[in-house]
């Protein structure tokens, strides 16, 4: 490297030539090898497709443009990583200049989380000016409601795997238990909405503790485990227990939220006939909206208070050192309990208005893969840091919407083509690459809960390496 | 009894296959403390490797024995499989070694959702159903209007898992590999001073425990003769909990635990219920971690303060 | 001369073993009420495992762990209270402490022990402020109710947060960290991250403070800056400290007793001037070159 960066006056052109040639052979060799290794991965389960005939026996398509596509791909891609010269280890440049960019993200954090706010306060009034009713209704309910629904979900999770570093892979079970307490309460007891919530965020925040109780004192991976068994066996247990749950047909015509008491309906005792205005279900969608995103605001706020609070403060040493907190008289179990529990009380509400939204509960909603989506919004936004999680669900969910708009491909790469099936596979290609590459997330920066003097950041490069 | 004798014939076919699952778990756990969650999926993704090389087989190079089809099928699954074992711990995992504690699980979750749903996006959402094979029975015993039955597949299963059983502890026990990854899980900066490669050991671990995850395939497709995109997550989740009751780090405690959670799993369908058979695994995963954390055969884990 | 003192920590017949390893053996010693009490011997020795008992991170195998923070125990109260099989007890000489048989943070909270760590353990990712204020967290929670009052932003609740605010800003000034209260932790200097670790300890009010190998790393001004913010703790903060340290000139200069640890036994116990002179000491220990010992404190990682 060095040798590299003396002026060439002193040196004849020809050792120069000698180290290029090496490099460029070495290069097409580790080249080679990666398209091997890509042809190796890809051979069978790429160059081969699987279908059924008429007999119902495996027929096999193949596929060896494809093959012959990625092993490319691999070469080019090796080849050029290897020919661009690798980055100076006395990069100080950009260092300083990724400290810079933190500052400028920690000054203006406050004014992207204000015209944060303030866009989603007016998302709905702004697409049904745009849209007009009809049309706008997709918007305010597949991207506004369930991108704040995810939010809060989110948030909630945060507290645990973001504040408390406790690795919670069931958490899908809380959001269930909230979702299933609504739906089964209201079509069994003719319970309301209202009189529901917070009997939905009582009880999944009860099974946290329950569930928590025995299993916080596990070592992080085992407990990860056992709160995906958990969550597990939470929906084999509403799939099979049909005399309460209907199994996996679900629990159908959930009541719709209604306005405080007045319910979003055409007939004379109607929210649009006591207003004077024409029934249309826009009211309806328009003020879940708002609720939901009540519910999200309401779990952020708590969330920054806390941090700044005693509790908070235990959380985020935990997550820091266990040991150490023991070691300063911290009862770690009860902290993280109440963790758990607020984390939990939160997946409660989020999954009543889940079900309020859908009308419709059953236990396919209710997957590992949804926690994993959950997980996937706290570690890509950023663990422990409200604006990323907050983009992260914003992406992500917003991201995986969008894809369903995207069928016209068909017209393009085939038919059959459905782009939605790509979304998991971008989570989990994701997911790795975050860990690999920006293990604190992609909003990485830590304000510190009290200060002494001036409000600064932790540096970037020490919280990148902190834990989780 | 006719009823218990079938179901315990079951049951060691299922766990032999769990125990071959297991040993993955625990050999990775034994050296890099981390627990593969995507360990399943590899196993699962064996499963269509060796159907696809085995229609492959006897479809377009029209190899007519079928039993030469389904070795070579299974071979070639075995080294295919390990390439994408050795793969993920490159691509994956082994930048994060040093990184925070639950980063390579976090990582290790990413690669199962990517590996099940590549599987998904190139094979498609659909069963897959398998050519079924060595379709003999025998009847062993007969009772009460209960036939209880040996198929000549159990039979296969059973002798495949012991011969590479019996092969992986000559692998482990005697070459300079094995030494080498017994030494690393023992202590690895230990290793690490007296020469031992560790990465490469790490890459062999992958290895060895993609192999017989592919065997596993092989004969679970063999035995369900179905396979789908999302069948590596339940089975996956049944072979960790078998590591786990066998004392996680502990090879011989993963075939234990595999022969114990096959059993259990059959049993329960037999005689409680065949809806909650994955809540007894799942609840045997909880309640050895909550009360038994190290196991049958593992060692305490004293923490180190 | 001091006056004598009273017992604060009794350890009688500590015995700890991990499967085949005996690594404390039958050990009995008292660390003394306003006292610093050095426990030495080579590495390996088992010195950092008392510490572990004491603060009840490892079980004892065998062995009675009692600690007086008010006063001497009768010697009936204790025996009482040894066969009543309960942890703890509240006597007319005030209250008695089992330490075997109660969890770690409980005896942190409760029979006021701090520690610090051989490998330091600090919130590296918090600030060295942030880290002072979380070793008051139970006075904090206790001032704040359930600990949410703070939600609501209540008067008692804030009053609380100051004072936390000011004790942390007492600490800093006594390391000489102030001017770094608002940087993270993990990003001090080595030994900034060791004097922030006793302070920290310190926040908690402890009646003992357990500190294990506070001066390994430093250099010699920073040894000698340490060993009189030592003694200020001792002096001015009525707190009793149990010293594990490998720098013989700073255990030498302001240890008041010194137990000598060899292989899990105890070999000497008594003032400074006789364990220097102490043949079995200087044979198993200081016997052993000096500068030897210091390299190896100060490069080994084992905990
Ligand atoms: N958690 C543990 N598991 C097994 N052995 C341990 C453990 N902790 C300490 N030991 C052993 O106890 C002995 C004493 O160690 P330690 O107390 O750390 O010594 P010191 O602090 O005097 O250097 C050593 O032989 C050590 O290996
Ligand atoms: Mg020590």
């Amino acid at each position: 490297m060095s040798k590299r960066c003396e002026p060439p006056a002193t040196f004849a052109p020809a050792p120069e030539a000698s180290p290029l040639r090496d490099r460029l052979r070495s290069a097409l060799i580790g080249a080679a090898k990666a398209a091997g290794v890509a042809l190796g991965l890809a051979f069978p389960l790429l160059a081969y497709r699987t279908e059924t005939d008429f007999s119902n026996a495996l027929v096999l398509q193949e596929r060896w443009a494809a093959v012959a596509a990625i092993a490319l791909a691999a070469f080019v891609v090796r080849l050029i990583c290897l020919l661009i010269p690798g980055r100076t280890k006395a990069a100080s440049s950009p260092r300083r200049r990724r400290a810079e960019f933190a500052a400028i993200v920690a000054r203006s954090r406050r004014l992207i989380s204000a015209a944060g706010l303030a866009s989603l306060i007016a998302f709905p009034l702004v697409v049904l000016v745009l849209l007009g009713p009809a049309r706008s209704l997709k918007w305010i309910d597949s991207y506004g409601i369930q991108i704040l629904i995810y939010m809060t979900l989110g948030w909630g999770l945060n507290i645990v795997v973001g504040l408390a570093g406790l690795l919670d892979l069931g958490y899908v079970a809380f959001y269930a238990v909230g979702a299933y307490s609504y739906a089964l309460l209201s079509t069994n007891f003719g319970w309301s909405f209202w009189a529901s919530l917070p009997i939905a965020g009582l009880l999944a925040a009860l099974w946290g503790v329950a569930l928590g109780f025995p299993v916080l004192r596990l070592r992080g991976d085992y407990l990860a485990i056992v709160t995906l068994a958990f969550g597990e066996i939470i929906r084999i247990v509403l799939t099979n227990w049909t005399d309460l749950t209907n199994g996996e047909a679900g629990v159908s015509s959930i009541p719709r939220v209604s306005f405080f008491g007045l319910p979003f309906i055409a007939g004379p005792e109607g929210f649009a006939a006591h207003f004077g205005l024409a029934y249309s279900p826009i009211y309806r969608v328009i003020f879940l909206f708002y609720l939901a995103l009540a519910l999200a605001l309401l779990t952020n706020f708590v969330t920054l208070r806390l941090r700044r609070m005693p509790l908070g403060r235990a959380w985020e040493a935990l997550r820091e050192d266990e040991i150490a907190c023991r070691s300063l008289g911290i009862n770690t179990v009860a902290v993280k309990l109440a963790a758990f529990a607020l984390g939990a009380l939160v997946g409660g509400l989020a999954g009543a208005v889940f079900a309020a939204r859908q009308g419709f509960v059953s236990p396919s909603s209710f997957t590992f893969i949804e926690s994993a989506t959950i997980l996937a919004i706290v570690v890509l936004g950023g663990a422990g840091s409200q604006l990323g999680v907050a983009l992260a669900a914003l992406f992500i969910i917003g991201g995986s919407e969008l894809l369903r708009e995207l069928d016209w491909l068909q017209h393009i790469v085939g038919e059959g083509f459905d782009p939605t099936q790509y979304r998991m596979l971008i989570i989990g290609f994701a997911l790795i690459v975050i860990m690999n590459w920006k293990p604190r997330g992609l909003i990485a920066n830590r304000t510190p809960s009290v200060f002494l003097a001036e409000p600064r950041l932790a540096a970037p490069a020490l919280a990148e390496e902190g834990r989780v | 009894m006719e009823i218990f004798l079938q179901q315990l014939i079951n049951g060691v076919t299922l766990g032999s296959i769990y125990g071959l699952i297991a040993i993955g778990y625990t050999m990775v756990f034994g050296i890099i403390g981390m627990v593969n969650f995507a360990h399943g999926d590899i196993f699962m993704l064996s499963t269509f490797i060796a159907l696809i090389l085995f229609l492959a087989l006897t479809q377009i190079l029209g190899v007519s024995s079928v039993a030469l089809s389904f070795v070579l099928a299974m071979v070639a699954a075995m080294a295919l499989t390990s390439l994408w074992s050795y793969m993920l711990e490159r691509l994956a995992y082994r930048r994060l070694r040093k990184s925070f504690r639950l980063a390579p699980l976090i990582s290790a979750i990413g690669a199962s959702i990517f590996l099940s749903n590549l599987v998904y996006v190139l094979q498609g959402p659909r069963n897959r159903p398998a050519p079924s094979l060595f379709d003999a029975v025998i009847k062993v015993t007969h009772g009460g209007g209960y036939d209880v039955t040996l198929s000549a597949k159990q039979i296969l299963i059973v002798l495949v898992t012991a011969l590479l059983l019996a092969a992986f502890w000559v692998v482990v026990q005697k070459t300079p590999l094995g030494r080498a990854q017994r030494a690393c899980a023992q202590d690895m900066r230990m290793a690490a001073l007296l020469g031992i490669d560790v990465d490469r050991t790490i890459s062999f671990t992958f290895v060895i425990g993609g192999a017989l995850a592919a065997v596993a395939g092989v004969l679970y497709i063999l035995y369900y003769g179905v396979v789908n995109s999302g069948d590596g997550f339940i089975p996956g989740v049944k072979a960790f909990t078998a590591a786990v009751l066998g004392g996680i780090g502990s090879l011989p405690g993963a075939v234990v635990g595999g022969l114990l959670i096959g059993l259990i799993e059959t049993f329960w369908a037999a005689y409680i219920s065949s809806d909650y058979k994955d809540v007894a695994a799942f609840s045997i995963l909880a309640a050895t971690l909550v009360f038994m954390p190290s196991g049958l055969f593992g060692r305490p884990d004293v923490e180190k303060v | 001369m001091r006056a004598p003192h009273t017992a604060l920590l009794s350890v009688e017949h500590l015995t700890m073993r991990f499967g085949g390893v005996i690594a404390i053996d039958d050990l009995s010693f008292t660390a003394a009420r306003g006292e610093i009490t050095a426990l030495i011997g080579p590495n390996g020795a088992g010195k950092t495992t008392v510490f572990n008992c004491v603060t009840g991170f490892y079980k004892p195998s065998a062995g009675r762990l009692a600690l007086t923070p008010s006063g001497a125990a009768a010697p009936e109260d204790l025996l009482a209270l040894t066969q009543s099989g309960r942890r703890f007890s509240e006597t007319a000489s005030g209250e008695i402490y089992l330490l075997e048989r109660m969890a770690d943070f409980e005896i942190a909270q409760r029979g006021r022990v701090a520690r610090t760590f051989q490998n330091i353990r600090l919130f590296a990712g918090m600030t060295a402020l942030e880290n002072l204020i979380v070793a008051q967290h139970n006075a904090l929670m206790a001032a704040s109710g359930p600990g949410l009052w703070g939600l609501f932003g209540l008067p008692s609740h804030r009053a609380r947060q100051k004072a936390a605010i000011e004790t942390a800003k007492y600490w800093l000034e006594q390391i000489d960290l102030i001017g770094r209260a608002d940087d993270p932790a993990g990003a001090l200097p080595y030994g900034a991250q060791r004097r922030l670790e006793i302070a920290r300890a310190m926040c908690a009010r402890p009646a003992l403070l357990c500190l294990d190998e506070p001066a390994a790393g430093l250099n010699p001004r920073e040894s000698a800056e340490l060993a009189a913010l030592l003694r200020a703790i001792r002096d001015e903060h009525a707190a009793s400290i149990l010293l594990i340290e490998h720098d013989m000139s700073v255990v030498m200069e302001i240890s008041d007793h010194i137990v000598v640890l060899d292989y899990g036994e105890k070999i000497a116990d008594g003032a400074p001037s006789a364990i220097r002179k102490d043949p079995k000491v200087i044979k198993a220990y200081l016997g052993v070159d000096d500068e030897d010992e210091v390299d190896l404190a100060a490069s080994g990682t084992r905990a």
